[in-house]
């Protein structure tokens, strides 16, 4: 009888047929094993230990080996284990630790038959030697594997594992005297059989347990092992050290990895928690697994390749007690329903897209990269590997090289890094961020400001008659046109309007506002006094500049747009004249660029030929009452959806932060947050960290702010002992030493402190900057080539 | 306002390690008061009862006071305890009233002498507690009394700093406010009270502490949670998962339940640890310490009750029942080395022990009695469910049982861990080593024994309290439960895990009496441990079974 079974070993061509199909079972299943012919499966789970048999068109229960009223413990099986020489000898492994063996020959119900309680605790995995047929081996949560010669009563070895708790052996299928042995803190150790004293080798495979280990049936060398950490790996075992040769990552901790027959590359998994899945990976392939099994319900929790030499029938069993057989005809290809596109977005706006060939060849018009070929040797010439089944994608790479000027973000860094979004009054971070739009010529942009801060300046101080008396063109009738109750109308009036008002708010803020209070006198006085109270005001600010001097005299003579730009520009140049010698550039420049914005900008041309009533509506309040800052609102609210529509969520947020509590409540907490999420990470995709931290601590968004409080931890190396500071604090718990001395001027750092990463080494800001510049090795005396950038 | 802040300020800079920084900010500091002082003047010896009656200024003083008082004993750093019982001398020869503590040290239990020493000799403490101090501007009684095991302190407090400080789904308010709900449960006011300062401190709605109904909804849901994993979490189903998940707008992520779970069941468990060595409260808190003078108020007949003459009695007690008791560790070790051998001499026998004990057990589980009989089924264990101080009392009583969780179909290091940090990353390492810090801890020593493997004894204690959860370890033979574990023993245990507000001094006296404070400390950090994976074995599979 066994030769004859021997004999099947070799498969014959028609010797396995069936389909996909499943059988319920009445408990959930811990692990399975099927006998050596493929004729027969053994289920074994707590509470259920029953033989199937396989047949063309389902599951057929053959015998329940869980006999009694009230079963015991022996019954509750971790692991089973059918043995592949002698079809009628089963091993199971039993939760409280007793290895039991099984002889089906027996004519008794109860076919157990040695029982061997050696181990202290559960026993995680039983092996049959793969050609002796008394070996057995075992390995257990107490830390020790035993070997069992079936003949005695007692175990003839014991492996120590040093207490570390033993999840699985397996024998290796080549070498007779080696079992690997995986471990719950990670390490696999390969044992010779007759060397219970020490381990052959060891090494550390995973974080965290290793919970399998598979030889590869046919490549000597190879051991697959899978973890918790979600990482199957593959190592050559064959060398001096184990060395990884492949590792796929997959999405859930690994419980059990079983290499396809005769596939060299093909392996089966599946998980502990959470994802029920069976995966068939190419290890070549590491990132997509290249069949799934998405049958179960629950977690798998027993694999098995049906025969040793057939590569296309896999049973599994459940926690959702059910046992499948499954196809691989039937499985799932994922591969099928990737997508083999690939977008990408290069460092200066080029974007980069892949596609499937048969998509793109379609349109005629493509261009071939010019070098992509040898840009992209691999991606193209990747060269089909006939063992490789994946189905083999060529895809077509565009690459779309953006034109320099008009998608260059380029107004976006510097708008981030110039704008001011707080620290100063309301007024001033308008004028600010109004100067700062117009400079990189964005009109409208620019304008918005302004008018923000017309609307919202605290019109309380207005009563001041003194500088309405200007009235150079000032004509009553025209009053009409900017008074508050046409609100509705075009954007030219209100702008117009608005403009008029932020004359008014600018001597305001002035009279107003105590920080510039040196600046107040000067504007008072000069707007009292004088006749032509726009300019003086305007002076009064700029302390009399040049080039205000400059502007102002053309206003009258110069072309229109620059008399209606003026009023935004005066103010705020105050603050460039002194830091920036090239202002009068910027302002020849933006006289260069106002027709062309006009003839642009429908809102600006609009604007162009009423400026004249700008200067009028600085008498607007004697006509017009005001109104209160919550009047407009809704506008801005309006205004600011429209910016962020429009992709310019900078305006939105900035404006946002800016207005503060004036808008806040007007808008919705998700609409904010997710604007303030779409700035910060554009802020952040152009390493803009500053401006980002900046808006993240102004923002009030709580699920904003909390974002500053995340990832602020800074590993760093103690300089003495080089190991990681796992302390809180500046002194290393191992060498009990203040980690944070200068290595120049041995003192301790406070404030700046910077170090090498290298070395660990370092110290004050300046004496490292300084050391460096006359040394490159580091100051103290390490060797280190340390460096400075 | 600004004053208070710079006062803060001051505060904070004296848990830098720098000496001259501390000096600089206790200088400030001491200025501060005096200033304080002066301005009052020495009339406050006519104010009868200070915090009643004295307006701001002075309740204000009197937190400095207390705050001083609290350094004075409780700064790791010896300067800053020297200076602080220097001002607070100078503050009394100003004529105006200094606190004094209430109470005698951390803990009722454990002579404040004992505690103290620990950080004095062993230079790892030390560190640990200038780190504490550092980080939070306080060293809590808790912590001085883990510091008896400074290897587990270092991981306990690594992962409360982590679940309360650092990356995590849930907002900070939020995190402090589960842990004044998890404590409230168990009505541990010491947790309440320094987690209601915390709250306040990071901006949460005072309202909120008028109770559960001023708090959000999102939280209000959690309550029921909340109740059910303190004292039953065997009823935990998906079905609760699925309410906490699916409330429309007052829905919880997964990572955020994953996150108060971590925090519940991490307070439920520390308040057992609370009530289980009688931390005292705060000084600085009310009811940490006392304005009135020694002599004429109540108070002091209670201190010296408890304190100083208490302590004499205790030690003559104590004397008068080592001899009494003599013997009871040898008997232990005794009954542990029997176990031992007589396991090695006769496997087979054990074995079919251990299958009838299976038998037995089923079947009284079928027959709903009261369910930890079902673990450890003995008389002498069952007897103590009659107590009346027993929490378990009513389901017993109404004929429910615990069901059994099968530990080897649901295990912290194979599935927990996972979970956890799959939802809430880190954390589950983090846990991992607290367990296995808590599990594996051992000097090898029992009271005045050395060289003792106490292996058995600490896996009987951790089974018996997942055994009161339900836990099954196939592979245990609940048998030694009994061997190793006596009656006040269990007494103890039961009453710290299931219903630690009614634990008393005399509990935790009558058990193991010639055991070690610091054994007993090891002891209640078992016990801790263990109920905080038991309940969160139960949430974690409620949570598995929802996502399936």
């Amino acid at each position: 009888m066994e030769k004859m079974s021997r004999v099947t070993t070799a498969l014959g061509s028609s010797a396995i047929s069936g389909r996909t199909m499943f059988c319920h079972l009445d408990a959930p299943a811990n692990a399975i094993s099927v006998c050596r012919d493929a004729t027969q499966v053994v289920v074994a789970g707590r509470n259920i230990f029953k033989i199937y048999g396989l047949e063309e068109e389902q599951f057929v229960e053959k015998l329940n080996l869980r006999v009694g009223r009230k079963p015991s413990l022996n019954f509750s099986c971790a692991d089973v284990m059918w043995h592949q020489m002698e079809e009628n000898l089963l091993a199971t492994a039993a939760t409280n630790g007793a290895v039991v063996t099984w002889n089906l020959g027996k004519p008794s119900r109860n076919k157990q038959d040695q029982l061997f309680t050696e181990h202290k605790r559960t026993v995680n995995k039983v092996c049959f030697h793969p050609t002796e047929v008394y070996m057995l081996l075992s390995g257990s949560q107490d830390g020790y594997m035993k070997c069992f010669d079936l003949r005695k009563k007692e175990s003839v070895s014991t492996f120590s594992g040093q207490s570390e708790s033993v999840r699985d052996v397996q024998f290796s299928m080549k070498d007779y005297f080696t079992f690997a042995a995986s471990f719950e803190n990670g390490n696999v150790q390969l044992w010779d059989i007759r060397r219970p004293d020490r381990y052959e080798r060891m090494f550390t495979a995973h974080t965290g347990p290793v919970f399998c280990c598979d030889w590869h049936p046919d490549d000597r060398g190879w051991l697959a092992t899978g973890g918790r950490d979600k990482m199957v790996k593959v190592w050559d075992m064959t060398t001096n050290r184990a060395k990884e040769i492949y590792c796929v990552q997959t999405i859930a901790s690994v419980a059990r990895v079983k290499w396809r027959p005769e596939r060299k590359w093909h392996l089966a998994t599946c998980s502990m928690m959470v994802d029920h899945n069976i995966y068939v990976w190419d290890i070549r392939r590491p990132f997509i697994p290249f069949a799934t099994f998405e049958e179960h319900k629950d977690v798998t929790t027993g694999i098995v390749w049906r025969h040793q030499h057939d590569p296309y029938f896999l049973l599994s069993g459940s926690k959702d007690s059910t046992l499948y057989q499954h196809m691989f005809k039937d499985a799932s290809r994922p591969v099928d329903r990737a997508n083999p596109e690939g977008l990408c977005f290069g460092l200066f706006g080029d974007l980069a897209f892949a596609a499937k060939e048969s998509l793109i060849s379609g349109d005629a018009n493509r261009k071939p990269y010019p070098g992509g070929d040898r840009r992209y040797p691999i991606f193209f010439f990747k060269k089909p590997d006939l063992t490789e089944q994946f189905a083999h994608v060529s895809s077509a790479l565009s690459v779309f090289e953006s034109s320099l000027e008009s998608k260059r973000m380029d107004w976006f860094v510097k708008t981030a890094r110039l704008y001011l979004l707080s620290g100063k009054s309301f007024a001033e971070l308008c004028d600010h961020n109004a100067k700062v739009a117009k400079e990189l010529n964005r009109p409208q942009v620019s304008t918005t400001w302004t008018m923000l801060r017309i609307m919202f300046s605290d019109p309380a101080n207005l009563s001041t008659p003194g500088p309405n008396h200007i009235g150079k063109l000032g004509t009553l009738p025209l009053m009409n046109s900017f008074s508050m109750k046409e609100m509705g109308m075009g954007t030219e009036s209100r702008l117009d309007r608005s403009k008029g008002e932020s004359r008014q708010d600018n001597i305001h803020l002035e009279l107003g506002n105590s920080l510039i209070n040196n600046i107040c006198p000067t504007a008072e006085n000069e707007e009292t006094e004088g006749s032509e109270g726009q300019a003086e005001y305007m002076f009064g600010d700029a302390e009399l500049d040049d080039d205000d001097l400059y502007s102002m005299e053309h206003d009258n003579q110069a072309a229109e747009e620059q008399e209606y730009t003026l009023p935004q520009e005066a103010f705020p140049l105050r603050h460039e004249i002194m830091d920036n010698p090239l202002a009068p550039e910027h302002l020849q420049q933006d006289k260069a660029d106002s027709p062309q914005a006009s003839g642009n900008e429908a809102e600006v041309m609009c604007l162009t030929p009423i400026e004249s009533f700008s200067l009028i509506s600085i008498s607007q309040p004697l006509f017009s009452p005001h109104l209160p800052a919550p009047f407009f609102c809704p506008v801005v609210r309006e205004m600011l959806s429209h910016y962020a529509e429009q992709g310019d969520v900078q305006m939105a947020v900035s404006v946002l932060i800016v207005l503060g509590d004036r808008i806040r409540k007007e808008i919705d907490d998700l609409t904010q947050e997710h604007w303030y999420m779409s700035y910060i990470d554009l802020l952040q995709r152009f390493e803009l960290w500053n401006v980002s931290n900046e808006v993240i601590k102004l923002s009030t968004c709580s699920a904003i702010t909390c974002l500053n409080q995340t990832s602020t931890t800074l590993h760093v190396n103690c300089s003495n002992c080089k190991r990681p500071m796992s302390n809180r604090g500046w002194i290393c718990d191992r060498c009990h030493q203040c980690a944070s001395v200068c290595a120049v001027c041995h003192h301790v750092v406070k404030g700046l402190f910077v170090w090498c990463q290298g070395c660990s080494h370092g110290g004050h800001l300046e004496h490292v900057k300084n050391w460096l510049k006359s040394s490159s090795h580091c100051p103290a005396g390490c060797g280190h080539l340390c460096e400075y950038t | 306002d600004r004053e208070g802040e710079k006062r803060l300020n001051g505060w904070e800079a004296l848990g830098s390690r720098d000496p001259r920084s501390r000096g600089t900010a206790m200088e400030h500091i001491s200025q501060e008061v005096m200033q304080r002082v002066e301005s009052i003047g020495p009339i406050p010896a006519t104010v009868p009862s200070p915090v009643a009656t004295a307006g701001h200024p002075t309740s204000d003083l009197n937190d400095i006071l207390a705050r001083l008082l609290m350094l004075s004993k409780r700064c790791p750093f010896d300067d800053v305890r020297e200076r602080c019982v220097w001002l607070l001398q100078n503050v009394q020869d100003f004529g105006v009233r200094i606190p004094r503590p209430l109470g005698n040290g951390p803990s009722r239990f454990i002579p404040e002498k004992e505690i103290l020493q620990v950080s004095k000799v062993d230079p790892r403490t030390q560190s640990i507690f200038e780190d504490a101090f550092a980080a939070l501007g306080r060293l809590d009684n808790i912590s001085l009394v883990m510091g008896f095991h400074p290897q587990y302190l270092e991981s306990f407090l690594r992962t409360q700093h982590y679940l309360l400080q650092m990356d995590g789904p849930l907002s900070l308010h939020y995190r402090h406010y589960i842990g004044i709900m998890a404590a409230a449960r168990h009505q541990c006011s010491y947790l309440v009270n320094l987690h209601v300062n915390d709250f306040l401190q990071v901006g949460g709605d005072s309202k909120w502490l008028n109770g559960l109904d001023g708090a959000p909804q999102k939280l209000q849901a959690l309550g029921e949670l909340n109740k059910i994993l303190a004292h039953r979490p065997w009823l935990l189903t998906k079905a609760h998962i699925e309410h906490l998940l699916k409330a429309e707008e007052h829905s919880w992520s997964l990572a955020e339940l994953i996150h108060a779970v971590v925090l519940l069941t991490h307070y439920h468990s520390l308040a057992s640890f609370t009530f289980g060595c009688g931390i005292t409260p705060e000084i600085h808190s009310d009811g940490g310490h006392t304005f009135r003078p020694p002599s004429l108020s109540q108070y002091c007949v209670c201190d010296i009750a408890n304190g100083n003459g208490h302590g004499h009695l205790e030690e003559r007690r104590g004397n008068h029942q080592v001899s009494e008791v003599s013997g009871e560790v040898e008997v232990l070790m005794e009954r542990m080395k029997q176990l031992q051998e007589c396991r090695d001499e006769e496997e087979a026998s054990q074995e079919e022990m251990a299958t009838r004990f299976e038998r037995e057990k089923t079947e009284s589980m079928l027959v709903a009695t009261a369910e930890d009989e079902e673990c450890v089924p003995s008389r002498d264990v069952s007897r103590h469910f009659e107590d009346p101080s027993y929490g378990y009392k009513d389901f017993s009583r109404r004929g429910e049982h615990v069901p059994t969780f099968r530990v080897q179909d649901y295990s912290w290091e194979d599935h927990g861990y996972s979970l956890v940090n799959r939802l809430y990353p880190d954390v589950g390492q983090l846990l991992d080593e607290k367990f296995q810090m808590a599990y594996n801890l051992t000097y090898n020593t029992m009271a005045m024994h050395k060289d003792v493997d106490t292996t058995m004894l600490r896996r009987a204690i951790w089974n018996y309290i997942h055994c009161m959860f339900g836990i099954r370890y196939d592979d245990y033979d609940y048998g030694e439960i009994n061997q190793l574990l006596d009656r006040s023993f269990k007494v103890y245990i039961k009453t710290m895990v299931c219903s630690p507000e009614k634990t008393t001094k005399r509990m935790y006296e009558s058990f193991w009496r010639q055991f070690q404070h610091s054994e007993k400390v090891h002891v209640n950090l078992l016990l801790m441990e263990a109920r905080m994976q038991a309940e969160l074995l139960y949430a974690l599979r409620a949570i598995t079974r929802y996502m399936t």
